[in-house]
């Protein structure tokens, strides 16, 4: 997973961020931002495995329409990772294939 | 005189496709006209069941004509993978009818306890909770039991339609699409077909457009009676494997969705989706599967079945216009593999098989 983001924040955003932990590492975010704007701002390029072929995958559509930026978001898993806004002590962790059934 | 084509199949679905690939696959220059990208398609919203088990109630050779092709289905599934390149998610693991009462559960098994008397082929076992648990450990508590026929499988239909696509393509046939067929008429001892662009000859015609047949059927002196039937259909976010044989209502597919479904209602050309429904299907699979609770549905839609009054298949050729025939049925999955490879062969000019001596439509005459 590379760590060095192509992703900034632009001029004039709120420099008010919160902290996430993705994949165990904690993360400063824009408080604004949503799931998967704050991964691709803090470099994460891997976001799942397809279920299939186990693909590595990274939001497409960032409107809620592709479905392939699905992260497990608190416990919760395939999380449409652009639909969501992130929020102080929010637990991100990458969808490995399909999800269990429990 | 030589035509143009040797047939010309009216209709992409399921059933057009299965016999137009057949017809190609047999060195018939064979040309397919498909509808709009509006028209209502079956063959895109079906839930992918290649079912035996309890056809037949009213003729048996119904039930007989299922088996027929769900046993060609292995090696028509294989073909067409070879074909294609797809996988279709095929496999014949038995299929299990789950029964939530007692009732339910007696009424399936009298009518399949009919059907085996009549066809020792047409086999099936009674499971009650225990038996049911043993196969399904997931299964939930408040059913009563169920019934497994070992004829029963599932598969894609959306990779089976597109293979098929892949497959007459391959062995030369020419589709064209968005060419609804505004009229036919005789000429030169064939067929003349006009879809407002385009004019062409065929020797033979095959109507297989469902529920547009009603239309194009009178064209060449036979009739379609056809009605449509809804049924409405979810599908759930990919899941870890857990159910390995298709029941009635939920299947799980080789990509990890799981499929509901099994409504019937008649409410015209509309295919829409209601929320009475969709709930009443997502509740039921609750009931039956407990473990699907918290799975995610993130897409349903409506289709229309092609129903004729005793829901059974019309395989005919025209008295009036002999070289025309009629193909209609609801189950375009199941009988893909025997349309593809017995059905074809009478359309050929082999003999009709006796199997098919039913599925007139002048048995709907009164």
């Amino acid at each position: 997973m590379q760590n060095v983001s192509l992703f900034s924040q632009i001029d004039g955003a709120s420099p008010r961020t919160v902290r996430i932990v993705v994949d165990g590492r904690p993360v400063d975010v824009p408080e604004y931002a949503n799931v998967a704007a704050a991964l691709l701002y803090a470099g994460v390029g891997v976001f799942r495995r397809t279920p299939v072929g186990a693909a590595p995958r990274a939001p497409y559509c960032m409107m809620g329409v592709c479905f392939d930026c699905l992260v497990e978001i608190d416990g919760l898993p395939n999380q449409q990772a652009c639909m969501v806004r992130v929020h102080d002590g929010m637990e991100v962790k990458a969808m490995a294939g399909a999800r269990a059934l429990v | 005189m030589k035509q143009e084509y040797d047939f010309a199949v009216v209709g992409g679905g399921l059933v057009g496709m299965a016999i137009a690939y057949g017809l190609a696959k047999r060195g018939q220059k064979t040309i397919v006209l498909d509808g709009e990208d509006s028209s209502v398609r079956a063959a895109r919203g079906n839930f992918g069941l290649i079912w035996v088990s309890g056809k037949g109630k009213k003729q048996v050779d119904y039930g007989r004509w299922s088996l027929e092709s769900a046993l060609l289905w292995p090696a028509f599934a294989a073909e067409l993978e070879e074909a294609s390149s797809l996988s279709l998610g095929y496999s014949r693991q038995g299929g299990i009818s789950i029964a939530l009462t007692d009732d339910a559960l007696a009424g399936s098994v009298d009518t399949l306890r009919q059907l085996h008397a009549r066809d020792a082929r047409l086999t099936y076992d009674i499971l009650d909770r225990q038996q049911l648990t043993e196969r399904i450990p997931e299964i939930g508590q408040n059913v009563a039991g169920a019934v497994y026929s070992e004829n029963d499988g599932h598969v894609s239909p959306l990779y089976t339609l597109r293979a098929l696509f892949l497959a007459f393509e391959r062995a030369c046939g020419e589709y064209v699409p968005e060419a609804p067929v505004m009229s036919i008429e005789r000429a030169n001892g064939g067929f003349r077909v006009d879809t407002g662009k385009r004019t062409l000859e065929a020797g033979r015609v095959v109507l297989c457009a469902g529920l547009g047949n009603r239309e194009l059927a009178p064209m060449v002196g036979l009739t379609a009676p056809v009605v449509p039937l809804r049924g409405q259909i979810l599908v759930t976010e990919r899941v870890r494997p857990f159910l390995k044989y298709p029941t009635l209502s939920v299947r799980q597919t080789a990509e990890g969705s799981i499929l509901l479904g099994e409504s019937a209602e008649d409410v015209g050309m509309n295919d829409g989706v209601t929320p009475e429904i969709v709930a009443h299907i997502a509740r039921k699979a609750v009931t039956q599967f407990p473990l699907l609770k918290n799975v995610r549905v993130v897409r349903a839609w409506g289709a229309l079945r092609v129903m004729t009054p005793d829901s059974m298949p019309v395989y005919e050729e025209s008295a009036t216009h002999p070289g025309a025939f009629i193909a209609t049925c609801h189950s375009g999955v199941t009988l893909a593999a025997a349309h593809c490879e017995v059905l074809v062969a009478w359309l050929l000019g082999g003999q009709r098989p006796s199997l098919l001596d039913y599925f007139y439509a002048k048995r709907f005459a009164v």
